[in-house]
């Protein structure tokens, strides 16, 4: 969650010294291009209004050289947007050279979600958590198209590649939840493949790690996999297919159409993602929830349940389960 | 011929049958009225309509997609349309534009028409040639079109593997294969220009007398002929391994997607020249036409085209700043790519010093001209911001790209079509359109545009990614501000189209020189006889000979 959500916000926030420095240069650059543009759109406004046909304006010829003028024209400009390639170089280049120290984020790209893992184990997908005052290096790769890990707030972005990797570093210096985005198109879900960087105080980091990576993680971690895989397109309340609601589902006794009454627990859930047409349900409308066998990993199925098990009660805001 | 300057509006005109040529020999309009006789047309001036009501329709298609687009980021949570319909709409609206209108736009309409006039010629070099190419870019528009009605392209105009190769499930195969055919017209169009150019010039047109409309399309038929054959193997590969799994960009294949990218941008960086040097040749003509004087720095406007045409093959690695190229070869693309910015001023500074003591009149064309500049320059030097390594790595991929290319695409080369379709207007039917109608279009685009895309510059320094169906919360404000100005813009685009339609039987007959201009084109009748001049005209002594002369560089006068 953005922690406010401003009408009209005119510049993004600025969280590591790179970040700054690329502002100061667009900064810089823009106003070299006042310098070049407003002498250009002033005479034009100027010469249409003076020289009109029937003003009584001087036209006699000034007596230049025209080729004076011409080189300096072509030379002037391109020499002083020289300073700008030579200061974005600079800043690029530095920004590609990771320190030895960093610390190492693995980064998996995939229609349509960001898995993330941290160098003790933990693993996210979409948000991420990470310390300031410590160099991050990401490790990217993706597993199907061309995507691009993108983070505003940093001002950085990398090509996430099929079967290559590569890397991009930086340095947060301010506290707070950014967004993180897909920044090359990727299909259908491009547009929300992302979600939040947090950068955290060192301690409230390890704090994280302990706590929340293990278990807050794995609940926000079953939501992605329940928008990626697209259950949330019929199971979200309100959807036209009408497929059954998750609320109050886990360890609630479910009446089957058979007569028999389950617990909705874990291998019972697992066995209905995996093969919908087994247990129909009393009172269920038609079947049409394809089959996931061999679609959905363990180690996500695991996570799915997790969000089941903590998806709100009737009443409550689907809020609650971020 | 005295109508310069005094054109009136719609008011002071009579309605005029358009058979109204009684006593002469009929104009190319008139010369057979069949339908035969069009689409069997191996006249340039009919070919030439024939690309203007094709890239027409174009255009409106393109634009409905972009009416869509604009719809969908009315709100930022994807409520008005499903993700895959703003996919196909973007993609679609991307690929039409390109390929159907901007590419052809000037050279195939205006280059067809007024090359053979320009340079005192009958017709193009391959008159059959010239009716082909118009025939092959039907049929790879037909294609094209297919794969719309068929379901519609999800991949974005720029076709990236393996997304398009391996992943899309939609009608990727005939979109592919109708750019792919629409490239050869492009390469016969460009060959026809360049050896018509080389060898039909009249008598004494050498080539400092020819206009800078005529060299910007000599540079632009290099780069048709140059660049095209590279997207066109890109593509055929990509057909390849989509059709048949031959494995070149997808890495499950054992192919290379950076590789894709690098074949694509090769064709598609010097395609934005294709877009730009003909506009730029359009307001070398209206400037000095409307200024009453000499084209300031004439050879060096020249050179610059020529130098555009060549540094234009250098830079295509300024798109893969942040795809995976070497950090080297980023540095190498970005320090070319600040060369770019030497040929782009001297047309500006010499464009506004012709305007410098001129005798101005502000009529349609130069409210165009004058909008275009202004326009070019913030597009061309945002451009220099995307070179710069440090800030490309943040803005890549934003909506400060799509403001940026709008502003060179529709800023640059839609203003110039406008612009040159009003100067020409007459040349092309024998009519005058309405000129208050027509600036208050002028003046309705330019502000339209400037709300549409301006914003966008914002939305991308913020950080809004392009192509995005959904997006947060607190960038509705100027994605809002961004649709209204869409609907001047269109209000803008839909005025010229009704009242040049209704000039074509309402419009007071046009003079053969109504605008009082130089150059050849205007020393024949509106509309000019099948072949073009009754008697053969005489080459004036300087090009751009117009009242107030320029100052004069030193070498002029050769």
């Amino acid at each position: 969650m953005t922690p406010d959500h401003p009408a009209l916000q005119l510049w993004p926030v600025a969280a590591s010294a790179t970040a700054v420095e690329t502002d100061q240069l667009i900064l810089a650059f823009t106003v070299l291009t006042l310098v070049l543009t407003v002498p250009v759109f002033l005479a034009i406004t100027w010469f249409a209004l003076r020289y009109r046909e029937g003003s009584d304006a001087n036209r006699e010829p000034s007596g230049i050289r025209s080729n004076l003028i011409e080189i300096s024209w072509m030379l002037v400009p391109f020499l002083l947007t020289l300073v700008f390639f030579a200061w974005g170089a600079r800043l690029f280049v530095d920004s590609r050279n990771p320190p030895p120290d960093s610390m190492v984020i693995e980064a998996v790209g995939r229609q349509w979600m960001w898995k993330f893992q941290h160098p003790t184990g933990q693993a996210e997908i979409n948000d991420l958590h990470l310390p300031i005052g410590q160099p991050i290096k990401m490790h990217i790769i993706s597993q199907d198209v061309i995507h691009a890990l993108y983070l505003p707030a940093v001002r950085m972005q990398v090509a996430a590649l099929p079967d290559r990797y590569t890397e991009m570093w930086f340095k947060a210096d301010k506290v707070g939840t950014f967004h993180l985005y897909c920044s090359e198109y990727c299909g259908t879900d491009h547009s929300v493949m992302g979600g939040k960087v947090t950068f955290m105080n060192p301690g409230d980091y390890q704090d994280w790690l302990v706590h929340a990576g293990a278990e807050q993680g794995k609940v926000a971690a079953g939501r992605a996999l329940y928008q990626a895989y697209g259950c949330a397109a019929c199971h979200e309340p309100g959807s036209p297919v009408g497929a059954p609601g998750l609320a109050g589902l886990y360890g609630s006794r479910v009446r089957l159409a058979d007569g028999r009454t389950v617990v909705a627990d874990n291998g019972w859930l697992r066995q209905k993602i995996l093969n919908p047409n087994g247990d129909r349900l009393a009172g269920g409308g038609k079947q049409v929830m394809p089959s996931f066998a061999g679609l959905i990993p363990e180690d996500e199925l695991g996570r799915l349940i997790d969000f089941i098990k903590a998806y709100p009660g009737p009443g409550q805001s689907a809020e609650a389960t971020r | 011929m005295s109508a310069s300057g005094t054109i009136e509006g719609a008011a002071g005109r009579e309605p005029h049958a358009p058979e109204a040529t009684l006593g002469r020999k009929p104009d190319y309009l008139h010369a057979e009225s069949t339908l035969r006789s069009w689409f069997l047309t191996t006249d340039h001036k009919r070919i030439a309509i024939l690309y203007l009501i094709s890239i027409t329709g174009f255009f409106v298609i393109g634009a409905l997609a972009a009416g869509v687009v604009r719809l969908a980021l009315v709100v930022p949570n994807g409520a008005i349309m499903a993700n895959d319909t703003y996919n196909k709409a973007f993609t679609i609206h991307g690929v039409v534009m390109v390929w159907f209108f901007l590419i052809p736009s000037i050279p195939a309409t205006f280059g067809n028409f007024l090359i053979p006039l320009m340079i005192g010629a009958k017709d193009l070099a391959f008159p059959k040639l010239n009716l082909t190419s118009w025939y092959v870019f039907m049929t790879g528009a037909l294609f094209t079109l297919a794969s719309v009605v068929l379901g519609g392209v999800d991949t974005g105009w720029t076709f990236y593997a393996p997304l398009s190769t391996a992943f899309s499930n939609t009608w990727v195969l005939p979109a592919l294969i109708g750019v792919t055919i629409v490239g050869f017209s492009s390469i016969l169009t460009g060959l026809n220009f360049v050896v018509t150019i080389h060898t039909m010039r009249a008598p004494g047109m050498t080539w400092f007398k020819l206009p800078i409309f005529v060299w910007t399309h000599y540079a632009t038929s290099l780069i048709f002929l140059l660049a095209t054959p590279v997207i066109t193997t890109a593509l055929i590969l990509l057909i390849a391994e989509r059709g048949f799994h031959v494995g070149v960009f997808d890495p499950a294949y054992g192919g290379d997607p950076v590789l894709f990218q690098h074949l694509f941008w090769f064709y598609s960086h010097p395609a934005v020249y294709i877009m730009v040097l003909p506009g730029m040749g359009v307001i070398s003509e209206i400037v000095p036409a409307f200024a009453r004087k000499k084209l300031f720095g004439y050879r060096f406007v020249a050179y610059a085209s020529i130098g555009l045409a060549s540094v234009t093959f250098f830079v295509w690695g300024h798109h893969m700043f942040v795809n995976g190229q070497s950090d080297l070869a980023s540095l190498v693309f970005s320090s070319l790519s600040f060369a770019v910015a030497v040929p782009s001023a001297v047309k500006v500074y010499n464009w506004t010093a012709t305007i410098h003591k001129g005798s101005l009149r502000l009529d349609t064309p130069m409210l165009y001209a004058m909008g275009y500049i202004g326009l070019f320059v913030l597009g061309g030097l945002t451009g220099l911001y995307l070179a710069t390594l440090a800030i490309n790595q943040h803005v890549h991929a934003t909506y400060f790209v799509v403001a940026h290319f709008h502003y060179i695409m529709v800023g640059g080369t839609v203003l110039a079509f406008l612009g040159g379709l009003h100067f020409w207007w007459p040349k092309f039917t024998g009519r005058m359109y309405s000129e208050p109608w027509g600036r208050v279009s002028a003046v309705l685009i330019f502000l339209g545009f400037n709300v549409t895309f301006f914003p966008q510059f914002i939305l991308g320094y913020l950080g809004m990614p392009r192509r995005y169906a959904t997006y947060p919360p607190e960038f509705q404000l100027l994605n809002v501000l961004s649709s209204a100005g869409a609907t001047i813009l269109a209000a803008g685009y839909i005025f010229p189209m009704l009242y040049l339609v209704y000039s074509l039987w309402f419009g007071r007959k046009a003079a053969a020189n109504p605008w009082d201009a130089k150059g050849l084109e205007w020393e024949t009748s509106s509309p000019p006889p099948t072949l073009n001049f009754v008697s053969p005209p005489e080459v004036p002594r300087v090009p751009y000979d117009y009242p107030i002369q320029a100052q004069e560089s030193s070498d002029q006068h050769r």
